[in-house]
């Protein structure tokens, strides 16, 4: 296959960045997308330029570290999949793809299209988690049993790889799937509970400070999130958030 | 932190737009059977319009609520447009937005400001000529009025043509509005599903019968 | 130096409560002044940090990816051990013991063996407790599936993603100390050295990967809890970020690295497709709780398969040779891993592999969805003998129990394995061996740990399935935090330590110059284009199969390969800038050495066992033959400034409590 890259370089954060065309020859379509750059930058690199820093890790579709919005859609035009999963087949000799960094103001260009997602991270600080302490001596797991349509569904949210997609996609910017996925698996669980009130609070206040937009439901982030997290986690957080609200 | 941060936390001000976009749409409810009537009977429409005009409570206690939803449902539409845009200052050069949302979702701004002009228009139409009759003028109440004025309206084919054009619009916006503001509330299950599908019914039947009335009287009369 | 294993006396049974009853301890006002360095913040890293800050100590974070869940313990998928005999099968911590020593081909060391079994079902009270969505049964507890060498079904699972929910309580855990200034967290950096005070370990030298500048840590204690070495193969099934380097460079300043030999191959991932490859992809081991593994029974078969003239689903039952079931009746499909990936290994070499190139076979699930077919039907009332809706029913519930590993692989290599059997082959997976430790996991350098996948100690010379996870937890949550503060109680007076003392500086120098050399370098070969001549060396003649021969051509050409790199390499970029070929460059030059160091090892224990199969010890079956007699030790090498230089120190393996027995799982 032969294709026109159209890919954002940036030196660093504080350089203005923009687009820049890269022929490429020779890409077969059982290539992942990335392994498609890989070739990119080998050859780059061969030539004496900089090759093209982008995120990725485990190349299997889990640890989220892969981002890239390619033609327009947060990792491409393949669903349920993140972008170290999508393969070149999807694509036609002769095609021009654009390859940008996800884009927000809380997700900041480190260079080319690395991200800094640190913004997520704050979030969860904020209330991503249950306060137990480890101390070997927590009751026994099957003390309390757990409805198996709520643990799946707890599952289900939990499921968040916290790669951005959603953020990226939707035309707000906005991050209430991702945020909403952490509420919605502890909302979910009786362990979780406990801490509720303060937990969604917590969360959507510093979602807020981050810079995010708002939520118009369009539905976007739903239908590009790799691992499929349903937009009833939002309504949930609405929900948890409203009786919080008028609680706290 | 949940009071003060009451309207300045995102998810309040996604309810706060919900509930004053649900009680718009049950004044276009209200309204659209109003005008209904003009399409069968000139003597009930105008014992309506009537009504609607010179009783007290509506005049001074709905009136200022409508008057009110409208706007709030408005400068804050605005409001967030511009903070959701600002959330992304830099814009992607290539953005494939009907790959994964509907154009209603993603164009309520247009869809809203549309509405927004044909409300000028609207309210230059009939409700200032209204304030000009009962308050700047001072005239006597004149219950068979209405009908005509509502008839005189629809000749120019050029207004009748921007009040169907708007209620398309109105038709775009309420085919999202609707299953929108009761996600925003939190439902999200089997009767919310069950609603929104009534909604878009809503967002086809109402504006076409507002269409339909405009066009009855441009050819009718 | 004589290696001293510190296990504390008594039956084994008694040991870790001992101890645990007469370590020393730092009372809470006390750890307040005690900082701890964790490198690496998957299972292993993430728990003990948050443990940790939880105990009060002030705990410093370190990951290279951008955030500590992205650590590669994510993707394990099938499941975690625990000894919970929930289903009343008859398991039991003594069971899970005696089942890893034995899975581990007895080159585990019994006393850290028994300590990991005894804590394990703590792990699953603790995970539950943070809110860990485990799969659960109708009745609301939890469910449990089979892994192979075990005849008990003890483990427990989140899907196919049973790591990344682990990791992420790990990870919740640690975002409630960061909340709280308990942890600081240094995302996106890179522990480049270790700093060495008065013969202590006293600190690290970082690079921030951001900004490319180079950072001094101090603290009490180092913990490095940075994965396994798998990536000396360029291909395998870790991230591409995975690497050796903390690991190997606390090795380069004293810490013994313990049988690197041992390394596993997993037998289901998903084959090489070509020479693009960048990485390789696990297909879970709980899909062999169902899947059925076969080629063809006659050449002629297998050939017109692999010249695409038939399909898989063309073969009658007979024209199919299961042969983990032929050969391993008793354990079938479910036999460790070593043994399955050896036994498909075989079966390829002489002819009946399934792809292009000859390196697959069939992981076949058509068996398993007629079974849960037919058996749905039944329980739903509808026709058991219609074929359309019995494979309809079936396929309903393969995909609940492996629908996102069924995705992954339609997406990877475009075919439906509902339909279709998978092909797969084996690939390198997890590394047994590491940093030798004590029964502290302390390291052979004072106040540096290592936990996790980055030590040695608990899965000899082959890990059983979903005991990875088991393991990782285990030290971070349940055995370090006990340890370090035997260790740390006489610091308590210590104060902060300096970052400006002259071994700072001059860690800090030999760091700066190394990226320094590579910069200036100039060379004409991409980083990657060593890592892959040196994969390429070690699967031939350092992988599946080895022997005398091959062991000795492989040290001697990643030497040559070394040098050449030294040379050669170009790095493009400057050193204080975001750099990711800079990166690779640090890594891949431990790796170099790493390799050699692995080929040493593999060539001086002439035995087979586990991971490890040498071609010229095997019993007449085909099976690894080991010599107890004279290989029951852990080979923990010193480092002497360069790998073949490299000292090798013994400890005895003492089976008190088990019996040293020819393994058979037929």
């Amino acid at each position: 296959m032969k294709l026109t890259l159209k890919i954002w370089r940036q030196k660093n954060a504080q350089d203005k960045g923009g687009i820049v065309d890269y022929p490429i020859d020779g890409i077969e379509p059982d290539m992942s997308f990335l392994e498609m750059l890989d070739v990119l930058n080998e050859q780059l690199i061969n030539k004496g330029d900089e090759p093209v820093a982008f995120d990725h890790d485990c190349r299997e579709g889990i640890c989220g570290m892969c981002s890239l919005f390619i033609n327009g859609e947060a990792h491409g035009p393949d669903r349920g999949v993140t972008t170290c999963q999508l393969h070149m087949r999807m694509f036609k000799d002769g095609d021009t793809i654009f390859i940008e960094p996800f884009r927000a103001k809380a997700f900041p260009v480190i260079k080319d299209l690395v991200v800094d997602r640190s913004s997520f991270e704050r979030i969860q600080h904020a209330g991503g988690f249950i306060s137990v302490n480890t101390s070997g001596n927590t009751i026994d797991a099957n003390t309390i049993p757990i409805n198996k349509h709520d643990a799946d569904k707890s599952f289900d949210a939990a499921a968040c790889i916290g790669c951005g997609a959603c953020v990226a996609t939707c035309k707000n910017s906005s991050a209430m799937l991702f945020v909403s996925a952490k509420v919605s698996q502890y909302a979910l669980l009786p362990q979780g509970k406990v801490e509720a009130v303060d937990r969604v609070l917590n969360m959507v206040h510093q979602m807020d400070a981050e810079g995010f937009g708002n939520c118009t439901n369009t539905g976007a982030c739903e239908v590009e999130c790799p691992k499929g997290i349903s937009l009833e986690n939002i309504a949930r957080m609405n929900r948890e958030y409203l009786a919080a609200s008028l609680k706290g | 932190m949940a009071q003060s941060a009451l309207l300045n936390a995102s998810i309040l001000k996604k309810v706060a737009m919900a509930l004053s976009g649900l009680f718009l749409i049950s004044f276009l409810a209200l309204h659209v059977s109003l005008n209904l009537i003009s399409i069968f009977s000139e003597r009930v429409f105008n014992e309506a319009s009537h009504f609607m005009g010179y009783n007290p409570l509506i005049q001074y206690f709905m009136q200022p609520v409508l008057a009110f939803g409208v706007i709030f449902h408005f400068v804050f539409g605005f409001v967030l447009t511009l903070q959701n845009k600002n959330a992304r200052p830099i814009a992607y050069a290539k953005y494939n937005g009907a790959a994964n949302a509907s154009w209603t979702s993603r164009n309520m701004i247009i869809s809203g400001s549309v509405i927004l002009a044909f409300l000028v228009l609207h309210f230059y139409d009939f409700w200032f000529p209204e304030v000009n009759y009962k308050y700047v003028v001072g005239n006597l109440p004149d219950a068979n009025r209405y009908f005509g004025e509502l008839v005189h309206k629809f000749h120019d084919p050029i207004r009748t043509g921007l009040y169907c054009v708007s209620f398309v619009l109105l038709g775009f916006h309420l085919w999202h509005g609707f299953g929108s503001s009761l996600q925003s509330m939190g439902m999200h299950n089997k009767y919310s599903r069950f609603l929104s599908k009534v909604g878009y019914g809503f967002a086809i039947v109402v504006p076409a019968l507002f269409v339909i009335i405009a066009l009855f009287h441009h050819f009718n009369n | 130096m004589a290696l001293d294993s510190k296990i504390p006396n008594g039956p084994v049974a008694d040991k870790w409560t001992n101890y645990k009853d007469h370590i020393n301890l730092v009372n809470p006002a006390n750890k307040r002044n005690l900082d701890i360095i964790v490198v690496g913040t998957g299972l292993a890293g993430g728990s003990a940090a948050a443990t940790l800050a939880e105990l009060g100590y002030n705990v410093k974070a370190f990951c290279f990816q951008d955030s500590p869940r992205r650590a590669h313990s994510i993707a394990a998928q099938g499941g975690i051990n625990a000894a919970k005999n929930y289903k009343g099968d008859g398991d039991s911590v003594y069971r899970l013991f005696y089942d890893t020593v034995k899975g581990g081909d007895y080159r585990a060391r019994e006393a850290n063996v028994y300590r990991l079994a005894e804590v394990s079902a703590n792990i699953i009270d603790q995970c539950v407790a943070q809110g860990v969505p485990l799969a659960r049964e109708y009745g609301g507890l939890l469910d449990n599936r089979s892994f192979g060498g075990t005849l008990v079904s003890r483990t427990f699972y989140a899907q196919g993603q049973t790591g990344q929910q682990l990791l992420l309580g790990a990870y919740s855990a640690m975002n409630r100390q960061i909340g709280r200034g308990k942890v600081k967290m240094y995302n996106r950096h890179e522990m480049l050295d270790l700093v060495i005070v008065d013969g202590k370990a006293r600190g690290i030298i970082a690079r921030n990967l951001i900004t490319g500048e180079i950072e001094r840590h101090s603290a009490h204690a180092v913990v490095i809890g940075s994965g396994g070495y798998g990536n000396v193969f360029f291909l395998s099934t870790n991230a591409m970020g995975s690497n050796a380097t903390a690991a190997w460079k606390i090795h380069k300043k004293g810490a013994f690295f313990a049988n690197p030999c041992y390394t596993q191959i997993h037998p289901t991932c998903i084959p090489v497709s070509g020479d693009h490859q960048s990485k390789l992809t696990l297909m879970s081991e709980s899909l062999r709780n169902d899947g059925r593994i076969w080629v063809p029974a006659k050449l002629e078969d297998a050939k017109a398969i692999r010249e695409g003239k038939k399909k898989a689903t063309d073969l009658s039952e007979s024209e199919r040779d299961y042969f983990l079931e032929r050969r391993y009746p008793a354990f079938g499909n479910l036999v460790p891993r070593d043994v399955a990936s050896r036994a498909a290994k075989e079966r390829c070499d002489a002819g009946f592999g399934v792809n292009k190139t000859g390196e697959a076979v069939y992981l076949d699930f058509a068996a398993a969805i007629k079974r849960y077919g037919t058996e749905e039907a039944y329980v739903k009332g509808h026709d058991a003998n219609d074929a359309a809706l019995v494979t309809k029913l079936g396929t309903a519930i393969v995909k609940s129990k492996y629908g996102n590993l069924f995705q992954m692989y339609l997406k990877i290599v475009d075919e439906d394995p509902y339909v279709t059997p998978m092909m797969i082959y084996p690939a390198v997976h997890y590394t047994m061996g590491g940093t030798w430790v004590d029964y502290n996991l302390m390291t052979t350098i004072p106040g540096c740990f290592s936990i996790g996948e980055s030590n040695f100690s608990d899965h000899g010379a082959n890990r059983l399935g979903a005991s990875a996870l088991m393991q990782g937890l285990a030290d971070g949550y349940f055995v370090l935090p006990y340890t370090i503060g035997d260790y740390l109680a006489p610091d308590i007076k210590m104060g902060e330590i300096s970052t400006d003392l002259p071994e700072f500086v001059e860690a800090e120098k030999n760091v700066k110059d190394q990226i320094e050399r590579f910069i200036n370098n100039k060379g004409t070969h991409s980083v990657d284009y060593f890592h892959k001549k040196l994969g390429k060396i070690m699967w031939d003649k350092v992988g599946m199969a080895r022997n005398a021969k091959g062991l000795a051509e492989a040290i001697e050409e990643i030497a040559a390969l070394r040098e050449e790199f030294y040379k050669d390499v170009k790095v493009p970029g400057s050193a204080n800038e975001f750099n990711q070929e800079l990166e690779k460059a640090t890594r891949v030059a431990d790796f170099l050495e790493l390799g050699e160091l692995f080929a040493k090892d593999a060539l001086h224990r002439n035995e087979s066992c586990g991971g490890h199969f040498r071609e010229e010890y095997q019993t007449e079956e085909g099976e690894a033959l080991r010599d107890d007699e004279n290989f029951a030790y852990v080979a923990a090498w010193e480092y002497k400034g360069k790998p073949s230089d490299a000292v090798l120190h013994k400890e005895a393996l003492n089976y008190e409590n088990i019996k040293l027995v020819q393994r058979s799982y037929k």
